[in-house]
């Protein structure tokens, strides 16, 4: 594979393209609204008018200052506690039990966790359910704003939730090219204390690996619509879900103004991350005053226990929230403060049922379609690039622009080509539009299994007269089994979490049973919405299953393998 | 530049095209609405995309129903596109329009009133006038009985809309945990109430449609004498009629469930606050709505009719076709059968739906009128007395003025 043929070359660049294409005339097809330029809706010249009507919009610091907040709070939380759980627990049996906690976490959709979290801790949730009235003396629920408060506390807690795990699994990709033990032993001899020792030594070079992780993470949270629907404030809200909203307003000169919106959310994102790199440096210059102090806190077994028992409560309560869920669709009537419902009923599931079809198979196609064309021009992609050499930076790049870029800001400008082209609704451009995030998250996942795979397997097979096409796909390709399914799974779980690009470019016409679940958020009939989100968890819940068993089950007489 | 000029050009020809495009010559490549076997013929096969509110699980299972029906009737599909806001579907048909597309357009039909149809039917996104009143089931509704089928937020539909089910904003109490003689017994007095009670009252946020009538009850409570809400308000007017109503809503929001700082997003979400002693006082905008909620098990038994006997806003919902709707004649075959009595009948039900009927029940044949008379009417549904006379909705110029002022005092502060 010396060699380049045009062929290989297109192939490589074949995900890059499916990636950048997109983003980039998305990119272009909201800039050019945003400055008053949409032919089709009677804007002809550039001007700047869209943002002084953007300017005058009532709240608008709030929304910007809450998506600024919102971004920033979150991933210093998430951050936080996944790096005090490394430190804590790097190198112990607890670590490996971690992963196999917070690999099904990752699959739940991000809806779903958010009402899961929503049914645990409003006023009338299973939490004061639970207290009320022995230990409360409440007979009614307090009258407390918890979900939606103004400073989007929930909001923010309810993305820590689901940020923390995904860092947590970041850190466990990245961490086996780390010299735990030697530096845990190195550090243990010098007196420092278990936590203190990981984070002098090791934790600037693993943060600098998970870096584009956790930018990543800042701009989710900053731009992120479906949870702050469900969690957030909504007087006002969060600034990219008022974006949402005015993009499907009838007065056509909003749409204008939407796209001004979507600059000024990329302006906010951007700000969000410059705030972030300076907090880089701050958190650098303390850390290096505390180790030219030569602070060693050696007795660490409370702070250590602290740091492996949050991230476990988090887990706890989103599996509690789910709880919550399934106590809530099967509820008849339950008035608070009932610990538990007053009769069982199975009404909810039947009405839902009849309407469940639909939304089913589209999510299951999107997913199934995305996943597997994703899953292709992946290994296209790690299959034609020379061996040995390392991404390079711009490929890097593009793999993260759809992660690091607020959603709005590309995806306004996508739903006005889909709209132009007639194809928005379609299942093509829908699967298209999922591809654009599924995409980095595979390669994400499989480009480190793909070079830690040992090349010498396929090299003695080709020595024993296989070509190197059969060399791939009887060698390389089953022996990469264990890694492929874990990618198509996590692959597969996007595309199921996917709200703003179904909405968007699936014109309500090709409705998910995220879209519909979000949709059902405003209703706020527990019992629906407990059936959506649970149906909407449990085909990736089931992915990872498959993806954690087959293995097990197609390599039972390989002991090497099955590990 | 070039790609931006070709698209320019393409747009302004389409722009021009829509602009020119003859009523009449559309009609002589579709079947006329007074063509009815041409049109059941020209349905088969159609997937009809209904727009339609979706937040309330009851009436979804309805328009499920619908879709059955229809297909056996018919072999006409219903696709339920469901919508959190109506004005969902018209931003979707206006951006059709400027782009061009003029004859397979994405959106069908249209659950719709008040001022999302005046924003069509003033933007000319609606299918030929007086196709609703030509439809084989229109002699069976009540134009005289109920004079909003025709009229909708004072502006004339000129048949560009067709009547689907009655309104009439209606409030209620657990007696469980409170007695009506306690309570207020007009919008107007909530304020005072809720001094002693805080917390236990609120409304949806407007622009959700109950949230918005609230605010038009309350108004057509305070407005002065003098000033007619029928006519389009002014810049006059509007401060004049709508000083006293916001001075209690200033003076109620303190004193609101959450201190105001939250609302529920429609009414479905206030069923829950209620079943939970959260608040004292719910509403909706059908009569029937408790008794269905007591039916579904989101409410308790004890949920009872709170008297307003100053009367409350009633009004009529509608369905519309757009201009450029891509299966007309299945649209018009659903509209039609909307107004059957079979549909009707099974609307009102409350154990479907509860929603009031727009027929003449007594003119209908025989077997119907039994069974409109044999519909249980529900235990929290209340009597024609208990709700007390209908208000006549405002112009709807007001409600797009109230909302805005809305907005702006109580989202901005947050």
């Amino acid at each position: 594979m010396r060699q380049r043929a045009p062929l290989l070359l297109i192939s490589s660049g074949l995900a890059l393209a499916v990636i950048a294409l997109p983003v980039l005339a998305g990119l272009a097809g909201t800039v050019l609204p945003a400055f008053g330029y949409l032919p089709a809706l009677g804007g002809r010249t550039l001007s700047l008018e869209p943002f002084h009507d953007l300017l005058a919009t009532p709240g608008l610091n709030d929304s910007i200052r809450l998506s600024l907040v919102t971004g920033l709070a979150a991933a210093l939380i998430s951050l936080g506690l996944a790096g005090a759980f490394t430190a804590a627990a790097a190198g112990t049996p607890v670590f490996e039990r971690m992963r196999r906690l917070l690999a099904p976490l990752l699959a739940i959709p991000h809806a779903a966790a958010a009402f899961a979290f929503a049914f645990l801790i409003v006023p009338s949730g299973l939490i004061l359910r639970f207290l009320s009235p022995w230990a409360t003396g409440l007979q009614r629920p307090p009258d407390v704003l918890i979900v939606g408060d103004p400073a989007g506390l929930s909001l923010i807690a309810g993305l820590v939730l689901k940020e923390t795990p995904f860092l947590i699994l970041l850190i466990l990709a990245a961490l086996p090219q780390m010299p735990v033990a030697r530096s845990r032993q190195l550090a243990a001899s010098l007196g420092y204390g278990r936590m203190t020792g990981f984070v002098f030594l090791q934790w600037q070079p693993l943060y600098r690996q998970i870096r584009l992780g956790v930018l990543a993470v800042i701009a989710f949270s900053s731009s992120v619509i479906d949870v702050a629907l469900i969690l957030g404030p909504n007087l006002p809200a969060p600034l990219s879900v008022r974006l949402a909203q005015w993009m499907v307003d009838p007065d056509l000169s909003l749409r204008f103004t939407a796209s001004a919106g979507a600059i000024l959310q990329l302006a906010v994102t951007l700000a969000a991350i410059l705030l972030w790199v300076g907090l880089e440096r701050v958190g650098a210059t303390i850390l290096g005053v505390m180790r030219e102090r030569g602070l060693r806190l050696a007795r660490d077994r409370i702070p250590r226990a602290v740091a492996i028992g949050l991230p476990v409560a988090t887990a706890s309560f989103l599996i509690a929230g789910f709880l919550a869920l399934f106590l809530w669709c099967c509820a008849g009537f339950w008035p608070f403060p009932d610990t538990l419902p007053q009769d069982w009923t199975l009404r909810s599931w039947r009405t839902a049922w009849p309407r469940l079809g639909g939304p089913l198979a589209t999510t299951l196609i999107a997913a199934f379609a995305s996943a597997f064309i994703g899953m292709v021009l992946v290994v296209l992609r790690l299959a034609t690039r020379p061996v040995g050499r390392p991404a390079s930076v711009l490929s890097q790049g593009v793999m993260w622009l759809p992660l690091l870029l607020p959603q709005v800001g590309f995806l306004f400008g996508l739903q006005f080509l889909a709209i132009r082209t007639g194809t928005d609704g379609s299942y093509a451009a829908l699967i298209l539009s999922h591809l654009i995030f599924v995409l980095p998250y595979l390669m994400i996942t499989m480009q480190d299994a793909w070079a830690a795979f040992d090349p010498r397997y396929e090299r003695v097979a080709t020595a024993l007269g296989a070509s190197r096409l059969r060399a791939f796909f009887r060698v390389r390709l089953p022996m990469m089994m264990n890694a492929l399914l874990a990618a198509f799974a996590i692959g597969f779980a996007v595309s199921v979490g996917q709200y703003l690009s179904t909405v968007l470019i699936g014109a309500g016409r090709l409705p998910t049973l995220t879209t519909e679940a979000v949709a059902l958020a405003a209703g706020d009939n527990r019992r629906t919405i407990a059936v959506y989100a649970l149906l909407q968890t449990l085909p990736p819940l089931i992915l990872f299953a498959i993806a954690a068993i087959l293995p097990a089950l197609l390599w039972r007489n390989r002991r090497a393998m099955a590990a | 530049m070039t790609v931006g000029k070709a698209w320019l050009s393409t747009a302004l020809f389409l722009v021009g095209l829509v602009a020119n495009l003859n009523p009449a010559l559309a009609e002589n490549k579709a079947p006329s609405v007074t063509d009815w076997p041409a049109i059941e013929e020209a349905a088969k096969g159609q997937t009809v995309q209904w727009n339609a509110w979706g937040g309330a699980e009851n009436i979804n299972a309805y328009i499920d129903w619908v879709g059955d029906r229809m297909e056996a009737l018919y072999g006409v599909s219903v696709n339920h596109v469901r919508l959190s806001d109506t004005a969902e579907a018209v931003s979707r048909v206006i951006a059709e329009k400027a782009a061009g597309r003029i004859d397979d357009g994405s959106v069908d039909l249209i659950w719709i009133n008040g001022e999302n149809f005046v924003a069509m039917k003033e933007r000319g996104l609606l299918e030929t006038p007086g196709w609703a009143t030509a439809l084989p089931n229109w002699e069976y509704v009540d134009v005289e009985g109920k004079p909003t089928v025709v009229t909708d937020f004072t502006v004339a539909t000129d048949g560009l809309e067709s009547p689907w089910g009655m309104a009439k904003l209606t409030f209620w109490h657990d007696t469980a945990r409170t007695a009506a003689a306690d309570l207020p017994a007009s919008a107007k007095e909530i304020a005072a109430w809720l001094k002693d009670n805080p917390g236990r009252f609120t409304y949806p946020a407007p622009p959700d449609f109950v949230g918005s009538t609230f605010l038009k009850q309350l108004l057509a409570e305070t407005a002065p004498k003098d000033i007619d809400l029928s006519q389009p308000a002014t810049d006059e007017t509007f401060p004049a009629a709508t000083k006293a109503m916001f001075a209690m809503l200033d003076e109620m929001r303190p004193n609101l469930w959450r201190s105001g700082q939250r609302h529920p997003e429609n009414y479905p979400a206030m069923k829950a606050l209620l079943a939970d002693g959260e608040i004292d006082i719910l509403f909706a905008f059908n009569p029937g709505e408790a008794s269905s909620g007591i039916a579904a098990g989101e409410l308790p038994e004890t949920v009872r009719p709170l008297p307003f006997p100053g009367g409350t806003l009633g009004n009529s919902h509608f369905v519309a076709v757009p201009f450029n709707a891509a299966n007309r004649e299945g649209a018009l075959l659903l509209a039609n059968f909307l107004i059957s009595p079979e549909a009707q009948i099974r609307k009102e039900n409350p154990e479907i739906w509860g929603d009031p009927t727009v027929l003449d029940v007594a003119s209908l044949p025989e077997d119907d009128r039994k069974a409109f008379g044999a519909l249980p009417l529900g235990v929290a549904t209340p009597s024609p007395a208990e709700t007390g006379p209908v208000l006549v909705e405002p112009h709807g110029s007001w409600q797009d003025r109230l909302e805005a002022e809305w907005e702006k005092r109580y989202v901005v502060g947050g």
